[in-house]
């Protein structure tokens, strides 16, 4: 249980309630894992409807991430902005999301028009709201219209109501709401795990990377515990249009709300699953105690864990941060799963921490993570080497809803700026801003929230802040472009790639953004060299993020897929995809639905819903070869300070790689000519990933790809038609 | 806590205790279906039973395993949701399940096997409860 000093008034934020909308519905038991109708409320004009979900639409989109798009798709124009009114945000599950008795199977996922990318984003996300929505009646939601005051919406999935509440009382802040929707609408305490929220905090609504916090109930802590669709700044979409909470309620969670068509065979996959976790955890991630924690000091091993803005892969100081550290800091010996019968457990929290910053100082939380992205960005990026201003800014990221990827790679980006003499005390409001100071970094972090100062100017993101840079202080744009840690307008999240390739493509080639949720190849690559040549590498870049999207098609979590692997895994034809798992995901999904799929069928209702989006990032003006550039940073070192850093690597692959002999050429020679190499060898790559994906030479898909896809849809067409297609 | 207990010198493989319990607990003979199972193996017959050690507790995302007042580990069958964790990760793997059953079960020390031993292989015996394995801060 939190500890407040000022502890908030229920009563006082409950008779401020005031209905504004209300819709009835019959509740009905699932079919195969979906309800079959998707829920529609429009703010601006307090309404409420429902839609149906045709055969057409299963067939082309599956589920989760590929609903949000269509539906997406058909609120929206070429002319929508991220703040147009018609701009939606939507959440789905997905039909494999809700099941017990596999690990990973409660997650959502959220789309809408990006407030940092400009462009449709979607962002994965667990904790209990997506499977209560669906088990209330609901394949998804869209939020459309912008509310006239801060609202709640309500879903009461036991009674069959929807509510629009008016709420002026509650807090913004995710820690709060969170609780105080349990406290209002749960009956008593043993029923606030049938409550689950969407929320976003202050910082949501003076950043453009504010995150959603969604809410699962921990019985055993009595917190309502936050996780996070982070990448891409719904949040901040979220607060723009006034909602302050989604709220689902549903209490009759059991061992078959989907109706599944074999029961039988998703428990046998289960518990050998679950055996399997027992058995080789500890002796291969020990996700169970430490969580995804355990990649700090695996990264810093391979020089892969980004420093002082990725401008190196190590540092003395990392033992620091590692998983040692977390493992005492994390509470140890209860479940920490974020979804029913998750028993990765990864969800890992440090109890009883102390604030000693902001307006919550003095109370005691318990606090979400950090997880591997959070260690890295603000432990080894930002250089400030101390778990606790790990955890103290990891909470009020949280609350105030911030993206802790992006806030730690923009601080980055900000930081190097600074000891640049691009920004001084004089533009940053008298605070130095040197990699290390974690206090100053933390008075940005509360500023931000705030809207005020030069916190909030950070909030912008690194797309905003080079052009800031440029426009407003003369600073050298092509160094911005260099070091600015962003693809597509979305921050980097924290793997150095300046020596994989792959992985280069793995961010630059990434739908969305630079986000490493498609394809992470670095050891594939630059470790094991399993995928030495461009067709290799545009092989797994076609594979992997396809296999990938269909975890966001149905509802689940990536991790258990291969942060724990069968013991002879390696013995196996294709260790790197994990075939035994990737066989228990096409028989639970069988089962679960009925149908009868095989692996490549699986691969296919994902490359129905890539394609659809590059076509949708299309139709809003982005997804070509130019919206693929990578910043150098992330091909190779953009300073001498970089270069010489690893000198006697470069050096050899400029030799041995290329044929081109270093020596008696100065720093700046040898940097330029490594530069020539890697920035060519990068655009090769993308020709063999577009050809690869059934895309023309400019990363367009091809209407015959479309159409072998059957989703040459009208709307797609006229689209392609507009790229020469 | 009263414990199960099982004497290798003296079963003699004739699955009573199985036939018995699943008989109690779900009306009808199934093996399938016992909280006990004994096993021929090249070594004789070996017994596989919960020994009430609570590792299950710490991994049940409902709480819907707890220990009673008698020692003893029970599983609430109207809060479990069925997720099986505590089937995967019983060290002794004496969580069970069967088919057509959506929950598991387990040995709660009852005693009908006992009565019903043919050989006298099976007693219930006092033992001290394990020490409590949860250590997270209980500042709460």
């Amino acid at each position: 249980m939190n500890i407040y000093k000022n502890k908030y008034n229920v009563d006082q934020i409950k008779e401020n309630h005031k209905i504004i909308a209300e819709f009835k519905y019959d509740i009905k038991k699932l079919s195969l894992g979906y309800s079959n109708k998707t829920l529609h409320i429009n703010l601006g004009k307090s309404k409420i409807s429902s839609k149906e979900v045709s055969q057409e639409m299963k067939d082309k989109f599956t589920g989760g991430r590929g609903f949000n798009l269509k539906l997406l798709w058909d609120a929206v124009n070429e002319n929508t902005k991220w703040d147009s009114p018609e701009n939606e945000i939507v959440i789905a599950a997905g039909p494999m999301s809700g099941i017990t008795q596999y690990p990973g199977t409660g997650k959502s996922i959220v789309c809408g028009i990006s407030p940092l990318t400009q462009a449709p984003v979607d962002s994965n996300v667990g904790g209990y709201f997506g499977p209560y929505l669906k088990f209330s009646g609901w394949d998804a939601i869209e939020l459309q219209g912008i509310s006239k005051k801060d609202v709640i919406v309500y879903i009461n999935g036991d009674e069959g109501l929807i509510q629009i509440i008016e709420a002026p009382k509650e807090d913004v802040n995710s820690h709060l709401i969170s609780e105080q929707m349990c406290d209002i609408f749960a009956e008593n305490e043993m029923d606030m795990k049938s409550i689950a929220t969407v929320s976003a905090g202050q910082g949501a609504e003076n950043s453009f990377f504010g995150c959603l916090n969604f809410s699962f109930y921990d019985r055993r802590r009595k917190v309502a515990r936050l996780k996070q669709a982070g990448r891409g700044g719904l949040g901040t979409l979220f607060r723009h249009k006034k909602v302050k909470a989604v709220v689902c309620k549903f209490s009759s969670l059991n061992f078959n709300n989907n109706e599944v068509d074999n029961l039988e065979m998703i428990k046998e996959v289960g518990k050998n699953y679950h055996r399997e976790l027992y058995e080789e955890d500890d002796k291969q991630c020990d996700m169970r105690h430490v969580g995804t924690a355990h990649l700090v000091e695996i990264m810093d091993d391979y020089d892969l864990l980004p420093t002082h803005n990725y401008k190196f892969g190590s540092d003395s100081k990392t033992p620091k941060i590692s998983s040692p550290i977390w493992r005492e800091m994390f509470t140890q010996g209860i479940p920490d799963g974020c979804w029913y019968g998750c028993s990765m457990q990864c969800a890992k929290c440090v109890d009883g921490y102390v604030l000693r910053t902001g307006p919550y100082k003095g109370d005691t939380v318990s606090v979400d993570g950090p997880e591997y992205e959070t260690a890295a960005a603000f432990g080894a990026n930002m250089g400030i080497f101390d778990p606790h201003f790990i955890v103290e800014a990891n909470f009020y990221c949280d609350t105030y809803a911030i993206d802790t990827i992006s806030f730690g790679t923009t601080m980055a980006f900000i930081m190097e700026c600074y000891e640049n003499n691009i920004i001084n005390k004089e533009i940053t409001g008298g605070y130095d801003l040197s990699f290390g100071n974690g206090e100053e970094a933390l008075n940005m972090l509360h500023l931000m929230a705030s809207g005020v100062g030069f916190g909030k100017t950070i909030g912008l993101g690194i797309r905003r802040l080079k052009k800031l840079f440029v426009d407003k202080y003369n600073a050298d744009a092509n160094f911005l472009n260099d070091i600015g840690m962003e693809c597509k307008g979305m921050e980097y999240s924290e793997y150095m790639t300046k020596e994989s390739l792959a992985m280069q493509g793995g961010y630059g080639l990434a739908l969305k953004g630079a986000q490493h949720d498609e394809a992470w190849l670095i050891f594939m690559d630059m470790v094991n060299n399993q995928i030495p040549t461009f067709e290799d590498k545009a092989e797994a870049l076609h594979y992997f993020p396809m296999f990938r999207t269909w975890f966001g098609l149905q509802g689940l979590c990536k991790l258990p897929w291969n942060d724990v692997e069968p013991a002879d895994n390696a013995e196996t034809e294709e260790p790197a995809k994990v075939p035994s798992h990737v066989q228990n995901y096409v028989d639970i999904f069988n089962s679960i639905t009925g149908r009868k799929i095989d692996k490549n069928e699986m691969i296919l209702q994902s490359e129905r819903v890539y394609n659809f989006q590059r076509v949708f990032n299309l139709r809003m003006g982005f997804g070509t070869r130019t919206s693929d550039k990578i910043p150098y940073r992330s091909a190779g070192p953009v300073t001498n300070e970089e270069y010489l850093s690893r000198e006697d690597r470069y050096d050899k692959q400029l030799q041995e790689k290329w044929n081109w002999n270093p020596k008696g050429k100065s720093v700046d020679e040898r940097k330029n000519k490594l530069r020539q190499f890697r920035e060519d060898a990068y655009q090769q790559l993308c020709d063999a990933v577009y050809k690869r994906r059934g895309w023309d030479n400019n990363g367009v898909p091809t209407i015959n790809k479309m159409k072998e896809l059957k989703m040459d849809l009208p709307g797609v067409i006229e689209v392609l038609k507009k790229y020469g297609q | 806590m009263k414990v199960l207990v099982w004497d290798k010198e003296k079963c003699i493989g004739c699955r009573t205790c199985e036939k018995v319990c699943s008989q109690t607990w779900f009306k009808e003979e199934n093996r399938d279906k016992s909280r006990i199972k004994i096993t021929e193996t090249e070594n004789g017959f070996e017994s596989n039973f919960c020994n009430q050690c609570g590792e299950c507790i710490l991994v049940c995302p409902v709480e819907a395993l707890t220990r009673n007042a008698k020692g003893i580990v029970r599983l609430n069958d109207k809060t479990c949701v069925g997720c099986l964790s505590c089937v995967g990760f019983c060290p002794s793997q004496s969580m069970f399940i069967a088919k057509t059953e959506p929950k598991p079960f387990k040995c709660i020390s009852c005693g009908v096997c006992v009565k019903n031993c043919p050989s006298g292989a099976l007693a219930l015996q006092e033992l001290p409860e394990p020490l409590e394995k949860v250590f997270y801060r209980r500042h709460f």
